[in-house]
This record gives structure tokens, sequence and C-alpha cells, in this order.
């Protein structure tokens, strides 16, 4: 069952004259994580907005073709109902979060959607069960840490209990442990769960194990998409200059010089084993 | 509270370091101390031998270029361009003089077609370059990279890795923090680790990011090529591998094959 389905999506932002995206067709299935990714200006921050409706309804501009999501086309709704159904985490946590303790920031859009009270508390300790931040409840956001405040943004957007979360590079300003930690929440969330996920990502060495399908978008359009490990091996991913996971390419390097591996990798240790595995028998 | 305790650092002219550590460890205090922003509460700084107390940030940004991690936190003009020139407009340049060093920098970062563009319709990572740009126009001796990689793409750093070689081999000391471990293992440049305000860790790449305990302490990872190779200890492959190039190198010995 689609829970996101584009077809022929072309958006071109006001005072623009090219457009952002051309003719994005793509499909997500519940329970899917899909990984985005592809070069700056590529479209993907584009088509994040447009999973939400603050395209067109917030940025205005041009946007032909259809977008779905959760059955709802974005076109018609605003965004404040396809909050609901769609959860947007951004890059920066300084622009999401503005209350004066995290559960108020977690609060604050069931509170808008005029969810009764013990209806609001009750997904609020949910949400930050979910995120892994209950002790940090009480805290002000502005005083944690870019990875805990990160946290608190996904909990505020886990309490309005969406099918799908999207999130747009969630890890840019957080440290490699932060990133880590993130993955495993965001990962956790899709597989005990069954929230869709679609992540923007340029760490694919930390997120490519997590997903489902990776596509890859380049010049406003989807150029490729497929099983990571058969995307991230591809010639394409590398012309279009996707971030291959450094084991990626010293398996190509091998594989280049006529040592054959048996797959490629998405972590350390998978690529550890491969390239025992391949080194070993060519010594001997 | 104390941001930093006890640090004593000396950088020569001409080197390149990659101060890293968690955040909150004390990267961008330390940086900031070096082109006067903040002045230290006990000890000195000393930039070409001239206390930072005893001169103007003003006077201290000529030799000492700052590019902040937010580039939002230092643009302001209506257009690229007035962006670029800005510093260089301030510092008393005449308008010939102005008008070469902007279209250089613009040429170098790749911002020529931006130039009539106001910055803020620009993407997080374009943003960067302008920062980038207008910090680079007037020529400092030392440039202090707060966070560059952060919103870059592949190629981007890529770009970014190459432009800090060749300002690098200008004579530049380029002094970056980050906690981007990959990219650092891609530039091999000295690296200076920090946790909880004081330095733990101070040598070349290849000594310091792959010494687990020391990355541990700085709540960093190994480069993702280190990791690899650890799994690998017993095949006899080397254990101070950073980046793409030790690893073919080194597997390339291994199958006795030559470079």
């Amino acid at each position: 069952m689609a829970v996101i389905a584009a077809r022929g999506l072309t958006y071109t932002y006001p005072g623009r004259e090219e457009p952002s995206l051309r003719n994005v067709s793509i499909t997500v299935d519940k329970g899917e994580f899909v990984l985005l990714t592809g070069p700056s200006g590529c479209g993907k921050t584009t088509l994040c907005r447009c999973l939400n409706g603050l395209i067109p309804h917030f940025y205005g501009g041009r946007l032909e073709g259809d977008l779905a999501v959760a059955g709802l086309e974005v076109a018609e709704h605003p965004t404040s109902g396809l909050a609901r159904h769609v959860g947007l985490v951004f890059q920066n946590p300084e622009n999401q979060l503005f209350a004066l303790s995290v559960e108020k920031d977690v609060a604050f859009g069931l509170e808008n959607l005029g969810t009764p009270r013990e209806r609001i508390r009750e997904r609020v300790d949910w949400a930050l069960k979910m995120a892994g931040i209950e002790d940090l409840r009480e805290r002000a956001p502005h005083e944690l840490s870019g990875g805990q405040q990160q946290r608190v943004a996904i909990a505020s957007v886990l309490a309005m209990g969406p099918e799908v979360v999207v999130l747009d590079e969630p890890t840019s300003f957080l440290d490699p442990l932060g990133a880590q930690t993130i993955f495993e929440v965001i990962g956790g969330l899709n597989e005990r769960l069954g929230v869709t996920v679609v992540l923007v990502e340029h760490r694919l060495d930390l997120a490519s194990r997590y997903a489902d399908r990776v596509i890859v978008m380049d010049g406003g359009t989807v150029v490729m998409e497929g099983d990571p490990r058969q995307v991230l091996a591809s010639e394409r991913a590398r012309l279009v200059g996707v971030g291959v996971p450094k084991a990626v390419r010293l398996c190509r390097f091998l594989k280049e010089r006529g040592v054959s591996l048996g797959g490629v990798p998405v972590t350390s240790a998978e690529a550890s084993k491969l390239l025992e595995e391949a080194l070993v028998t060519d010594r001997c | 509270m104390e941001a930093l305790r006890g640090v004593s650092l000396t950088v020569r002219g001409g080197e390149f370091v990659a101060v890293m550590g968690q955040n909150g460890a004390g990267k961008t205090t330390l940086v900031k101390l070096f082109n006067g922003l903040l002045k230290p509460t006990r000890g000195s700084v000393l930039v070409d031998g001239v206390d930072t107390r005893e001169v103007s940030v003003a006077r201290l940004s000529r030799r000492v270029g700052f590019v902040f991690q937010n580039p939002d936190h230092q643009l302001f003009c209506e257009t690229v361009e007035e962006e670029v020139a800005f510093a260089l407009r301030n510092f008393g340049l005449d308008q010939e003089a102005v008008r070469e060093r902007v279209e250089w920098a613009l040429s170098l970062l790749d911002l020529t077609r931006y130039r009539e563009a106001s910055p803020f319709m620009l993407s997080g990572g374009e943003r960067k370059r302008v920062a980038l740009a207008s910090v680079l126009a007037w020529d400092p001796e030392v440039v202090i990279l707060d966070e560059p990689t952060i919103g870059q793409d592949y190629g981007q750093k890529e770009k970014l890795r190459r432009f800090i070689r060749q300002i690098g081999a200008q004579g530049k000391t380029v002094i970056i923090v980050t906690h981007d471990i990959e990219f650092v293992a891609d530039c091999a440049p000295r690296v200076v680790l920090m946790a909880e305000g004081r330095i733990v860790g101070d040598g070349g790449a290849r000594e310091v990011l792959t010494d687990r305990a020391l990355v541990e302490r700085a709540s960093l990872v190994l480069p993702q090529v280190t990791q690899i190779f650890l799994g690998l200890r017993d095949l006899g492959l080397p254990g101070d591998v950073i980046n793409l190039r030790d690893a073919e190198r080194a597997v390339l010995g291994l199958l006795g094959v030559g470079s």
C-alpha cells in the first residue's frame, strides 16, 4: 500500500525560471525506510517540503503533477491537516525548538490540533519514550546538545502520530556519535513501530544499513533507485556524485583489479569480512 | 563554568590543523580566542607575537579570518557581491582593488553566477561558500573554518579539501574545527583532539585517528577505513590506515602488486 505516491511532480519556486523538481514519480510503501540522496541542489529538500504541503501552501510557486500522502492530495489539503500524517524534521535544531521545556515543545503540535489534555499527556509520554529522552522532559531545549535537540524535534513530530516521518539531513549539525544515535532511533521507529521513513542524508556510511531502498536525485529528477547495496555499488551513483561510503569504494577498487568479492558492504564489519574472504582466497 | 581548562597550543605558520572533539568540548571557544572574538580569563593568546588582549578584533581580523559555523551569523548584505566586498571596503581598499578581489573570491568559490542574488535565497551550502568568499577576499594569513563541511555534499567537500590544500600551498595557516572524521582522514592534517575543555591528543592524523582510546575519549568514531582494517589485523595489514588512498596502497601491497 503506497503511503506516498508522486506522479509527474514538477515544481518551480516563485520568482525562479527553472523548476527545482522535474517530473518526479515515486511511490513509498507503508513501513518502508527510504534513503533519499543526491548532490547539493538536486531537489531533495524541495521534495521533502512537498510531502507535508509546505509546497505549495507556504512556499507558493507552481506545482504540477500529483502527490498524495496517506491518501490525501497534498495540493488540496492544508499543512495543518497533513501534519497529523506526515512529520518533518529539519537540519538545524535551532530552527525547530522554541518552548521553555522539552515537554511543552513536544506537546505544542497536539495543543494546536485541539487534542484533549489527557490524550496530549499520553502522547507526549509515549513520544519522549520512543525518542529516548524521558529524562529531558523538564529541560530547556536551548540548553541541550545538538543530538538531544534533534531527538526532541523527532519526539515532537512523533507525538502527532504520523504514518510518515520525513527527516531532512537531521544529523548535519551532530557529531558522529550523535548522528549514530539518531539513526538508531529512526531505525527503531521504522522497525518496531512500522513508521514509514523518508531520510535525506549525505552520511551514507552510517545511514544505508537501515534503508530498504535508496533513491538518488540529481538536477531535480530521480536518476536511480533500488536496493541500497546495488545503488551504492553502481557506476551511476559515483558519476552523480553521491557520497559513496569508503567501504564500498574499497571493494570496487579490488574488483577492478580482479579480486572478486562476495557482496557489497553497508557496514565496516561486513567490509572486513568480505575483504578477508577475498584477500585470503586470493593469496592461496 | 570553564569552557577551556589550561590549554597550551602552538600553531606554526603554514600548518594545517584540525581541532576535533565532541560538540561542547571547547573547540569553537578555542578558535574564537585566535582572532580576539574571545579573550582569555587566564593565560594569553599570541598571534604573530601580539597579545590578543592588546589589539582590537578589527585589527586581528586582517590577519586571522574566521568563518562561522552558521553562515547566517555573518551574512547581512543585499547581494552576494556586496557581502564579499564589505570587509574590503571597510579595510579601505580602493574601488579597483575591491572589484579585483571580489572577482577572485567569487570565482574561487564558484559563486560568480550568484553575484546579484540575495544570500538568503541561496541554499545552506551555498551560503557557507559566500561566508568563506567574504573572508578570503581580504587574503588573511590565517584562515579559521568552524565546521566547514556541514551541509556540504561529497563533491563540495572534495572541492573544499583541494581548496584548503591550495591555500596551504600559498603559505596560509589553516585551522578547521570539525567533527567530520572522514573529511579529516582524507586531508590528513595535524589533529588536536579535545574533550571537556582540555586537549587530550595532538599529533599527525594517522597517529591520532587510529588511537581508539583517544578517539573514544574525544567522543568521536574511528574513520571507516580504520574500522575495516581493525578487523583485518590478522592479515598483517598496517594499523595506521585512515583513508582510501592508504587502504588501496596497503591492499595492493598485500596482493603483491605494484601501485
